[in-house]
């Protein structure tokens, strides 16, 4: 990967002094990314340019301990990524201080920059780039080119050609890609830890607080983690003053949805629940803190999900603990051990099985684990138009196979009822749309006594 | 002389010093005998510790339940000269269905005394063995009464020393009767009917003056009654007659059906109900001689409500029974044999609601039963319901065991008006259901080829998720292909792999003769085609209008519903001979389907092309700057040099995906490439060589050129294999994928086993795609080329008999949650961490 720094200001090798690279050398750096070479492809008194390349190792990237990807054929040796930031910070680190003990009369001078990285990532379009470096005084340009020649209907590849002119001083020229490259990949090739925060509050404190993309760097730059990013912005704002007039927090859907799926549960009399397809155990926090519920048991087809879900029951109560299981089993398989509860959730649950496999799903819950009642929630697909973000015809969730209508779901619902001997009382949740009827649709399926 | 049942719980009842132990030794193996006092040692280091007495219990009873619950014969060694102690024995033999059994050893109490006296370890006072012998002597006459079913007592040392134990076997185990048998079901007294079916099934009928009253086969097959022989029909005492002579004469075997239990208590003059066709029985004895009806008494009463045949692979049961029933005695083992299994509900016309025991059954022993009848015999995991309703104008079967082939007559009339309308609909085919516990946890699969065969927890958890999301229904995948392992890395400066080490490999293991065949770089796909959608409904269960599936490895579909049924409709058309020639209505096929896009096209993009147009982004560029270095006099040789090769690389890698993708509309572009029949009905094809299987797919290629593909393939000698790396080296330069080398003869066993299946060699220029651009590169390439191949082999071939043992039970028609069974752990296999590039 490469990058290159052309200065046109006069005296243009004086940008050797800068670097702290002599313009006629060719200077070789082993790092633990790979191996960085600086040479200066241009160097007249009208037009120098220095160029760093760094030669990843593609073995090592995918081996042993150094092993970051999961991938083993990636763009890493080739794209603009947190390596060729590191090592930029490394083999310019001085230069990126602003310090130049021969030339002190340099120091602080903004000069005709021309930067060039041939492979940026960005997944997300090229407007970002020009979001992200045009407020920092940037002109921006960034060429795009296809994914592959040969298959043009693949469009344009994830990558942008880029090229920034501007007058800047060279600390802040590499300052700025040292922490926007990383930001445009969004993928760090190493551990982020909250001394990340240092580092991107000192390379950032002059100019990331007033930055219309404040939040997405500091985001994306910190790994998306939660914590840190809070740091960041707090120290960023500095000591808070007279606290903000909160808005009144908007509740989620999925906060109403198992306040309802509770409500249901507590209308039809359950104190012994299975949570079918618990996920993280979202529902079944929400239900343990009711003494009511005297048997919890939370089934997922994911043992990861359940791995999860084990974490936050190992913080509650002994006593609260003692009513809640968790168990992989799976909607498609006959299981004998969650026969006989007083109620089952089957809570945004059906829409993630293909259809065919939904009358697996219905003997597993209505003919063998048989409990006094089902409550079943999923989707009201004639709702997603009224979603601005969701294509016409598309579906909340990329794992969905299918979202009902209003009038799908009573017929399945109802049909499941005669089969096995179940009424059926159908309830909104969410705020109902007039026409269109509420965000998620809720039955509660209640035996019928044979 | 002391008779005890083969499978019973003994009870060792005596004072201590009374020498249960040296008896139990004499008598009893060492594992058979589970004694009190060794459980207090395991459980206090103390063989007398009293205080562990009630921990030594529980460890004694877990110890016990175990051994029952395997079927073996156990004796506690215990005092056991009080009742709660006994009561533990008795309730463990009642929760395992196993016969208790007594046996006082009743000695002296001075000989006692004398004996512990001479022993350090027992230094109780010799009041407590009086207050034994007491409780012993009290507890005599109640033995039998508190459950023991065979109570013996010996008195005296003398007794004790020189009894002889004899074991004695179950009187339903008939487990050395091999037949072959010819399975009846339930006649309810329709004489005309049997004869038939009799004279059908190739009895020759032996008659007197009054009827027939023996029936023998020519081949010596033997005749069983399910039960249920009277009652309802025309002629009961006839039916009782032929069939009491041909029990008699050695042709035949009965077991109880309930209708047998209930008149053996009404001729015994108990009060009874006499309903659902008793009276019509009573009414047609009331004419047979006295001494005839108590004939019918003794063998009703004598009858057996089932019966263990063919080592453990036969049971017969009027009713059915559970695995866990078999071969064991109890009163609710007979109750289940005789009435079954019910919910306790009752449906609308008074007739109780019968529990679907066989739904739940996962026994290896295939179960044969009536008692309730049904329009069509169908096999739910192994048991049949041989019930046709005969009486209420259905039909009389009978099963040939082992062939399974299903004999019947139909019923002459309407003897008896049903209770419930009948035929009844047939209910929603159940026996696809699967259990959890089909699947998860820690399993043994056994295999025909490889042995037992571990699916460990973590791994079947890690393939639930897929199998229950993302693949289709079980019933759709009787088989996923094993994962294939590669050839051993080459020794070549400029090869991570080559044909050499395939043919090094399989002469090594005395496999003389490989083919070698084309990889095609496309999907690997399983293809499941049926006759029709009838066939598929009746054969795999399937919905309506589906005729088959195509599905990946991992048991996904490729296609939308609709693309696959026109898929299916060609393969259907162009296979039509092969279906004629195999005596089959369906196929299961191996096969790639290209192109690798259809499936793959979003790897393709976010994977594989992107890496190429970074590296067309970066290197020229990278080019250029050090050309420009260059020009000015800057020593960038040895770095421009390797960024050139880089460059190449990259293209080379960008050419070699492209070959792999292009478009297709609907099935247009689309392409089979079979090369291997897996099964068909009753037959599975591993043991024909691969040029059968390849030329049934030439006939495929001639009969529909458009969609099926040639497999390029060389047979060669592994001692002269020229030819063939010759093939692989043009192959592959025209970036080819590569081939896989197989044993010509296919399934392969020597001396040390099974053989792989086959061997995969890939392209070099392929290999760019798995291994990365610049993988030839010569300080990669010796990297790489430390790869650790053994587990990808092991693996290889576990999955490869896993593979086989799910076709032949498909084959064999097996119920699908043992077919389900090796195919959930190919996938489970799968979650294992093993170098993808291999």
């Amino acid at each position: 990967m490469l990058l290159t720094v052309t200065s046109t200001a006069a005296d243009a090798t004086d940008l050797g002094f800068l670097l702290h690279k002599h313009p006629d050398r060719v200077q070789r750096f082993e790092l633990p990314v790979g191996v960085a070479h600086v040479f200066y492809p241009e160097a007249t008194a009208e037009r120098c340019t220095v160029a760093l390349l760094l030669e990843v190792d593609p073995v090592a990237l995918v081996r042993g301990r150094a092993a970051s990807q999961d991938q083993y054929v990636n763009d890493r040796p080739y794209a603009a990524s947190s390596l060729l930031a590191v090592a930029l910070g490394k083999v310019f680190s001085t230069a990126r201080k602003g310090r130049c003990a021969l030339r002190p009369d340099l120091e602080g001078v903004a000069l005709p920059l021309t930067v060039r990285v041939p492979a940026v990532p960005c997944a997300d379009g090229p407007e970002l780039v020009e979001r992200l470096f045009a407020p920092l005084g940037w002109d921006v340009a960034a060429r795009t080119a296809p994914l592959d020649p040969e298959v043009p209907q693949w469009g344009d590849a994830p990558y942008v050609d880029l090229a920034l002119v501007g007058t800047l001083t060279l600390a802040d020229a590499l300052t700025h890609l040292y922490v926007l490259l990383p930001v445009l990949d969004d993928t760090k090739h190493y551990w982020v830890g909250p001394d990340e925060v240092d580092k991107l509050l000192r390379a950032g404190g002059d100019w990331l607080a007033e930055h219309p993309e404040r939040e997405l760097i500091t985001r994306r730059y910190l790994a998306h983690q939660r914590a840190y990013v809070d740091d960041a912005s707090t120290r960023l704002d500095g000591p808070a003053t007279e606290p903000a007039a909160q808005p009144a927090p908007r509740v989620s859907l999925a906060r109403v949805r198992r306040d309802a799926v509770a409500t249901a549960l507590r209308d039809v009399g359950a104190h012994r629940v299975v949570d079918l397809g618990c996920g993280e155990g979202a529902l079944l926090r929400d239900l343990v803190t009711d003494p009511a519920f005297t048997e919890l048991v939370g089934i997922d087809v994911a043992a990861r999900e359940l791995d999860r879900a084990g974490r936050w029951l190992e913080r509650l109560s002994d006593q609260q603990r003692a009513r809640v299981t968790l168990r992989q089993s799976s909607a498609t398989y006959r299981d004998p051990a969650i026969a006989g509860f007083d109620a089952l959730v089957l809570m945004e649950v059906v829409e993630h099985l293909d259809p065919d496999r939904l009358p697996a799903l219905e003997a597993t819950v209505f003919a063998h684990a048989r409990p006094h009642a089902v409550v079943v929630t999923t989707p009201n697909a004639e709702y997603n138009v009224l979603y601005e973000r969701l294509q016409p015809g598309g579906m909340r969730h990329p794992d969905h196979r299918f979202e009902w209508t209003r009038g799908e779901f009573a017929a399945w619902a109802s049909g499941v009822g005669e089969r096995h001997g179940y009424a059926v009382e159908l309830r909104d949740v969410g705020e109902p749309d007039e026409a269109l009827g509420a965000p998620t649709q809720l039955a509660i399926l209640t035996e019928v006594a044979r | 002389m002391i008779g005890i049942p083969e499978l019973s719980l003994v009870a060792l009842v005596g004072t201590s010093g009374s020498g249960k132990s040296t008896f139990a030794a004499r008598h009893f193996g060492p594992f058979e005998v589970v004694s009190s006092d060794y459980c207090r040692g395991l459980v206090a280091d103390d063989e007398n510790d009293q205080s562990a007495t009630k921990d030594a219990f529980e460890l004694l009873g877990a110890i016990v339940a175990k051994r029952l619950s395997r079927g073996r014969l156990t004796v506690v060694d215990a005092t056991n000269v009080g009742r709660e102690g006994r009561k533990q024995i008795l309730d463990l033999a009642r929760a395992h269905d196993v016969l208790p059994v007594a046996i006082v050893l009743d000695v002296p109490v001075a000989v006692a005394l004398e004996r512990n006296a001479g022993r350090a370890d027992r230094d109780f006072g010799a009041h407590v063995v009086r207050r034994q012998h007491d409780q012993l002597r009290r507890s005599l006459r109640g033995l039998e009464r508190e459950g023991f079913r065979t109570v013996h007592v010996l008195s005296g040392v003398e007794e004790i020393d020189t009894a002889q134990v004899v074991r004695e076997k179950l009187r339903n185990d008939l487990r050395d009767r091999h037949g072959p048998f010819d399975v009846i079901g339930d006649v309810h007294g329709c004489l005309p009917e049997l004869t038939t079916l009799l004279g059908r099934l190739g009895y020759a009928i032996t008659r007197d003056e009054r009827g027939p009253v023996d029936a023998a086969h020519p081949d010596g097959r033997t005749a069983v009654f399910v039960g249920d022989l009277v009652d309802r029909g025309p002629d009961s005492p006839g039916v009782l007659r032929l069939v009491m002579g041909m029990s008699a004469a050695g042709h035949a075997l009965a077991v109880s059906g309930n209708h047998e239990a209930k008149l053996v208590r009404a001729l015994r003059g108990r009060q009874v109900q006499v309903s659902h066709g008793l009276e019509t029985t009573l009414e047609q004895l009331a004419a047979v001689p006295d001494d005839e009806r108590r004939a019918v008494l003794d063998w009703c009463d004598g009858l057996l409500a089932h019966l263990v045949l063919d080592d453990g692979r036969l049971v017969v049961a009027h009713a059915g029974l559970k695995e866990e029933y078999h071969g064991r005695a109890s009163g609710r083992v007979r109750s289940f044999a005789l009435y079954g299994d019910t919910t306790g509900e009752t449906d609308e016309f008074g007739l109780p609601v019968r529990y679907p025991w066989a739904q739940d059954y996962r026994g290896r022993a295939t179960v044969l039963y009536g008692h309730t009848p049904t329009p069509e015999p169908e096999w739910v995991n192994n048991t049949m319901c041989l019930d046709t309703g005969a009486v209420f104008g259905g039909r009389l079967t009978a099963l040939r065991y082992p062939e399974r082939e299903i004999v019947q007559v139909d019923a002459e009339q309407v003897w008896y008006e049903p209770a419930r309308p009948f035929p009844a609909v047939a209910d929603v085919r159940a026996d696809d259901d699967l259990a959890i516990t089909d699947v998860l946890g820690s399993r043994v699969v056994e295999t025909a080829h490889h042995g037992r065969i571990t699916v460990r927890a973590e791994q079947a958890a890690g393939a639930l998720e897929v199998m229950s999301r993302f693949a289709l229904h079980p019933r759709w995948l009787p088989y996923l292909p094993p994962t294939m392992a590669p050839v051993a890395t080459s020794p070549r400066p400029d090869f991570l792999e080559h044909p050499d080490e395939a043919f090094a490999a399989f002469a090594a293991v005395d496999v003389p003769r490989v083919i070698c065949e084309e990889k095609h770089m496309g999907s690997r796909a399983v293809v499941l085609v049926c006759a029709d959608a009838s066939v598929a409904a009746r054969r795999f269960g399937g919905e309506p209008g589906r005729t088959g599936a195509v599905y990946t490895r991992t048991g996904r579909a490729f296609l939308d519903d609709d693309l696959t049924e026109q898929l299916l409709a060609r393969v259907r058309a162009a296979a039509a001979p092969v279906f004629a020639e195999l005596g089959t209505d369906w196929l299961l096929l191996d096969a790639e389907l290209l192109p690798w896009s259809l499936k793959a096209d979003p790897l393709l993009r976010t994977q594989y092309a992107a890496v190429g147009a970074a590296a067309r982004l970066a290197l020229p560029a990278a080019l250029s700057a050090l050309g420009t270095a260059a020009a000015r006099g800057l020593d960038v040789a040895d770095l421009t040099a390797r960024t050139a090769v880089r460059r190449e690389d990259a293209d080379a890698y960008s050419a070699a995906y492209r070959r792999y993708r292009w478009d297709t509309d609907g099935l247009d572009g689309v392409q089979l490439a079979v090369f291997q029949v897996l099964a068909a009905e009753g037959s599975t094809f591993h043991d024909r060589d691969h040029l059968w299987h390849l030329a049934i797919a030439d006939r495929l290629v001639a009969a529909d050129p458009e969609l099926f593909r040639t497999t390029g393939r060389v047979v060669v000698d592994t001692a002269d294999p020229a030819e063939a790396v010759e093939w692989w080296t043009t192959l592959t330069a025209a970036g080819g994928e590569g081939m896989v080398v197989k044993p010509v003869t296919n399934l392969t066993r020597t001396r040390r086993g099974l053989v792989q299946p086959g061997l995969k060699v890939r392209g070099r220029e392929y290999l760019r795609i798995i291994y990365g651009p610049d993988y030839t590169v010569p300080e990669n390439l010796v990297r790489l080329k430390d790869r650790h191949i053994g587990l990808k082999r092991s693996l290889a071939l576990r999955e490869y008999a896993l593979g086989l043992e799910s076709l032949e039970r498909l084959a064999r028609a097996e119920p699908l949650w043992r077919i389900h069974e090796p195919v959930f752990a190919v996938l489970a296999m799968e979650s294992d961490p093993v170098d993808p590039r291999l």
